[in-house]
């Protein structure tokens, strides 16, 4: 079966516990959201993936093979973060080639054709680049990297606008031409909640929920109005959370909504509020 | 074209309506080739597989046809089809929620058909 799967995973450091038991699979070529608050512990899970950290306990395996210290599975994932793993003493052309001998499938036309795309200086140094900038280099060596798992960690920070909406688009558009597998970790999820087919949500180290976006909205709903009427509609229902101004109440519910009475308003609630109400304390 | 990705109609059905509206406008015509799903899901910021569901909805309802390895086409008749559909759901989208809302703020028949016929 080809995807990551994560089994009983666990990393705690000295007093806290960053990853505690998530098992779930990231199935091949899908793009994934995965979502998370400060903390949550999204580099954490990326970078234990991606074996820069190990494993308190539990396993990885990718497409079924074991990845602690296996060259062959790591050669398949291609991590973006903040971080720099780039050399930033080197132009962005030398950084092409030397990814190139580790990722031996990195298309480099494909990344001069972006770098183009986004008018970034190949002739300079990576360290003399802006923040903005030096955050595209990497999202192009990633997008180049012609890995089966590709892992972006907060990709847009830095971004102006007008990157951003080019970064997403070509991000779609690498993914119809070669179907890998795209995981972005973020916190603007408005931005990209019609990007993902499948959203990873945890909180405090656990998993939330693993689910097709799709079935997460469906599944949910917002029913507004007076407090005592919401009150008395939810009662027995599961309610994931709420938000009261003056006597006007709204409440994020699971399941689908049925016998609505009157004086109360049905409305979908967006990924991000869905998110917030999930991971509130 | 613009996804609300906060509305009710799932995305796949909004970019569905948009392409039905395309094809009853005229903008695309019978015969003529629609847009890639990787061209619309780029354009749109949205997955592929769900471009691919909603075009997927007209395909069934046989508005476009898939030539192998040509692309997608408006088939012939569509307009008609479409027009027929929309007739039929025209009542329930429109007529309904009218009524819901003339009878909120207490309009008559009268008053409803003053303002049919000065529109």
């Amino acid at each position: 079966m080809r995807g990551i799967e994560l089994k009983n995973l666990t990393k705690h450091y000295k007093d806290t516990k960053a990853l505690e038991d998530v098992t779930l699979t990231i199935e091949y070529g899908k793009i994934y959201g995965l979502l998370g608050r400060n903390g949550a512990g999204k580099s954490t899970m990326v970078n234990l993936i991606s074996n820069r950290i190990f494993p308190t306990s539990g396993e990885i395996f990718v497409d079924g093979e074991m990845s602690i210290e296996n060259d062959e599975a790591l050669r398949k994932i291609f991590t973006m973060s903040e971080h720099n793993l780039l050399p930033v003493d080197r132009k962005f052309k030398d950084a092409v080639k030397l990814v190139k001998e580790f990722y031996p499938e990195l298309d480099d036309d494909y990344a001069f054709a972006l770098a183009e795309k986004f008018e970034l200086d190949v002739k300079k140094k990576l360290m003399s680049l802006s923040t903005g900038y030096s955050s595209i280099a990497k999202l192009i060596i990633a997008l180049a990297s012609g890995a089966d798992y590709i892992f972006f960690d907060e990709p847009v920070l830095g971004l102006d606008p007008n990157h951003r909406e080019l970064f997403y688009k070509e991000l779609i558009d690498r993914y119809a031409n070669t179907g890998s597998t795209f995981i972005i970790s973020t916190h603007l999820i408005d931005e990209c909640a019609g990007l993902i087919e499948k959203a990873i949500i945890i909180d405090k180290g656990r998993l939330v929920t693993a689910e097709d976006t799709d079935k997460i909205m469906e599944n949910s709903y917002t029913v507004t109005g007076p407090a005592e009427l919401v009150d008395k509609y939810t009662a027995g229902k599961t309610v994931v959370g709420s938000d009261t101004v003056g006597g006007i109440k709204s409440a994020y519910v699971k399941g689908k909504a049925e016998n609505v009475p009157q004086g109360l308003e049905i409305s979908k609630a967006s990924l991000q509020s869905l998110f917030i109400q999930m991971t509130n304390d | 074209m613009q996804i609300n990705f906060e509305s009710e109609k799932p995305i796949f059905v909004q970019l569905a309506d948009w392409l039905s509206d395309s094809i009853i406008s005229g903008a695309i015509k019978e015969g003529e080739q629609i847009p890639s799903t990787t061209e619309m899901s780029v354009s749109l910021k949205i997955n592929p597989a769900t471009a691919l569901k909603g075009v997927n909805m007209l395909v069934d309802k046989g508005i476009i046809y898939k030539k192998r390895g040509l692309g997608m086409f408006v088939s012939q008749g569509a307009v008609e089809t479409l027009k027929k559909q929309r007739q039929s759901e025209f009542f329930g989208e429109y007529i309904k929620t009218m009524l819901d809302e003339a009878a909120k703020l207490g309009l008559t028949k009268k008053d409803i058909i003053e303002l049919i016929e000065r529109g």
